[in-house]
């Protein structure tokens, strides 16, 4: 395992995308620290790029990595190396990479500017979503044997989880005003991790009183010490569900 | 040394491999035979556990390869096409072999590395190289770790006469080690004088696995050429 660990951090560092999305976020996070004059707020425009940038980030380039390292892939496996091992290798090293590169990122400039609860929870975050990102990309990747069909995909599955999702729950809300369905919005927020890590975000914040009664249910959920640990569990479900199905599939791929 | 029973694979509505059952011994020396898309490929790549089949088994020294991962590390594998890390070097390729299959520099035999002149290029890079030199560098890494058993698709394809001669030198010696040697190829002269058993393929059956000497007998012809046109028109 760490042999492979080996080639394929090496491997990642050598192209330079790792390197230009640190300074990426080096440059956004200093930049919107500088600008204003309250680092409480600066932290709020933070969240909404981090929320839209390191998802995007990390499943583009996972997936291209992984449709690009088929050569790699393929003489790894007529050699006596498990096929579990090369996965997660892969997993391993993107996801190390990637966390690396949002540590120093975003997480210095944090510690740095808003070292508070809220900023340690927006890293924590930026952390989880990294992994949930990299495992989504790799499923992707396994089950697409075709480049162009799997990226496309992805960036769907981006456009989904960013945008689509958001838009969907707004509909059904409008649509169902009727109903009390603020409880249930509760375990729907489940269903996409970049929202439950908003949330968790949003609530530390105290600016929850602007999301109106969903917010108080929120509040009364997430807010405390047991809803704030069965939203972590469900964001590392999010990591490892998918790893665990690309792992079975990847064991009898046909290469 | 390697068993198939009733092996099947289907890609999709493509029957490439269908029931087919060999036993592959020590010291043998295999020659892959069959047209195009007859299953060769997929045979091969299923002994190395690359492609899963559907039904049927396959056992290395009694063990289901399966379960098994450790038993690759005694066969040596050259591919069709090898495909390589683009933006690595040759020596990068080579050292990165050696550290996985865990070797010294002293066990590992070099003789096609120095007979190819790898070791002049191994600054350049895997996406510059011509197919020949791919060739040369996937047949250094089949032999590199002294394995007991060797598949060699296409081994000749794509290389210059003076290559492909090293090449069959070689496979001959390491005949003569006691080895299991499995060869495809098309061009059915070359094999004359390293092949010891025919096992020919159609449409994903094998139709046959003899040994030569037999066949030769049965056809009363001499070269392997010969002897294979002289089946085929019969079948």
């Amino acid at each position: 395992m760490q042999k492979i660990l080996k080639y394929v951090i090496i491997d990642i560092l050598r192209n330079k995308i790792v390197i230009g999305y640190t300074l990426f976020l080096l440059a956004i996070t200093m930049s919107i620290f500088n600008l204003e004059d309250q680092s409480t707020k600066g932290l709020l425009s933070l969240l909404n790029i981090i929320l839209i940038v390191v998802p995007l980030v990390c499943i583009l380039f996972s997936a291209i990595y992984v449709y690009n390292s088929s050569e790699f892939i393929e003489l790894l496996v007529s050699q006596p190396i498990k096929r579990s091992t090369i996965l997660l290798s892969m997993f391993t090293g993107l996801s190390f990479s990637m966390v690396v590169a949002f540590l120093i990122g975003t997480g210095i400039p944090i510690l740095l500017f808003e070292p508070t609860s809220t900023g340690i929870t927006m890293m924590g975050m930026g952390v989880l979503l990294t992994l949930i990102f990299v495992s989504v990309a790799l499923l992707t990747a396994v089950y697409a044997r075709d480049k162009a069909k799997g990226i496309g995909w992805v960036i769907l599955l981006w456009l989904y989880f960013s945008l689509l999702f958001d838009g969907l729950i707004l509909f059904i809300l409008y649509q169902f005003s009727d109903y009390p369905l603020e409880k249930a919005m509760v375990g729907v927020s489940a269903l996409n991790p970049i929202d439950l890590s908003r949330i968790l975000v949003l609530l530390k914040m105290d600016v929850s009183a602007m999301m109106g009664y969903t917010g108080a249910i929120f509040r009364n959920f997430f807010g405390t010490q047991y809803g704030f640990w069965i939203a972590i569990a469900v964001m590392l479900m999010w990591a490892f569900i998918p790893l665990f199905i690309t792992l079975r599939k990847f064991k009898r791929k046909d290469l | 040394m390697i068993i198939a029973s009733n092996v099947s694979k289907k890609f999709g509505r493509l029957k490439a491999l269908d029931n087919v059952s060999v036993k592959l011994l020590r010291g043998e020396c295999v020659a892959l035979i069959g047209p195009n898309g007859s299953g060769k490929t997929t045979f091969i790549k299923s002994l190395l556990g690359m492609v899963v089949p559907d039904h049927g088994f396959i056992t290395f020294n009694e063990k289901n390869i399966l379960h098994d991962w450790n038993y690759r590390s005694r066969i040596g594998y050259m591919p069709q096409i090898g495909r390589y890390p683009d933006n690595m070097s040759i020596g990068q390729v080579l050292n990165m072999m050696k550290d996985i299959r865990k070797m010294k520099s002293s066990e590992t035999d070099d003789e096609l590395i120095e007979a190819f002149e790898l070791n002049k290029m191994a600054h350049k890079r895997m996406r510059t190289l011509s197919g020949g030199t791919r060739q040369k560098v996937s047949a250094s890494l089949a032999f590199l770790f002294n394995p007991d058993v060797l598949i060699l698709d296409e081994p000749t394809a794509g290389l210059d006469p003076v290559a492909a001669e090293i090449l069959k030198q070689k496979i001959i010696r390491e005949k003569q080690k006691n080895k299991l040697i499995m060869i495809t190829s098309h061009v059915l002269s070359e094999l004359d004088e390293m092949v010891t058993e025919v096992m020919y393929m159609q449409d994903g059956q094998c139709r046959f696995h003899k040994k030569v000497d037999v066949l030769r007998a049965e056809t009363s012809e001499d070269r392997l050429t010969r002897v294979m046109a002289s089946i085929i028109s019969k079948m």
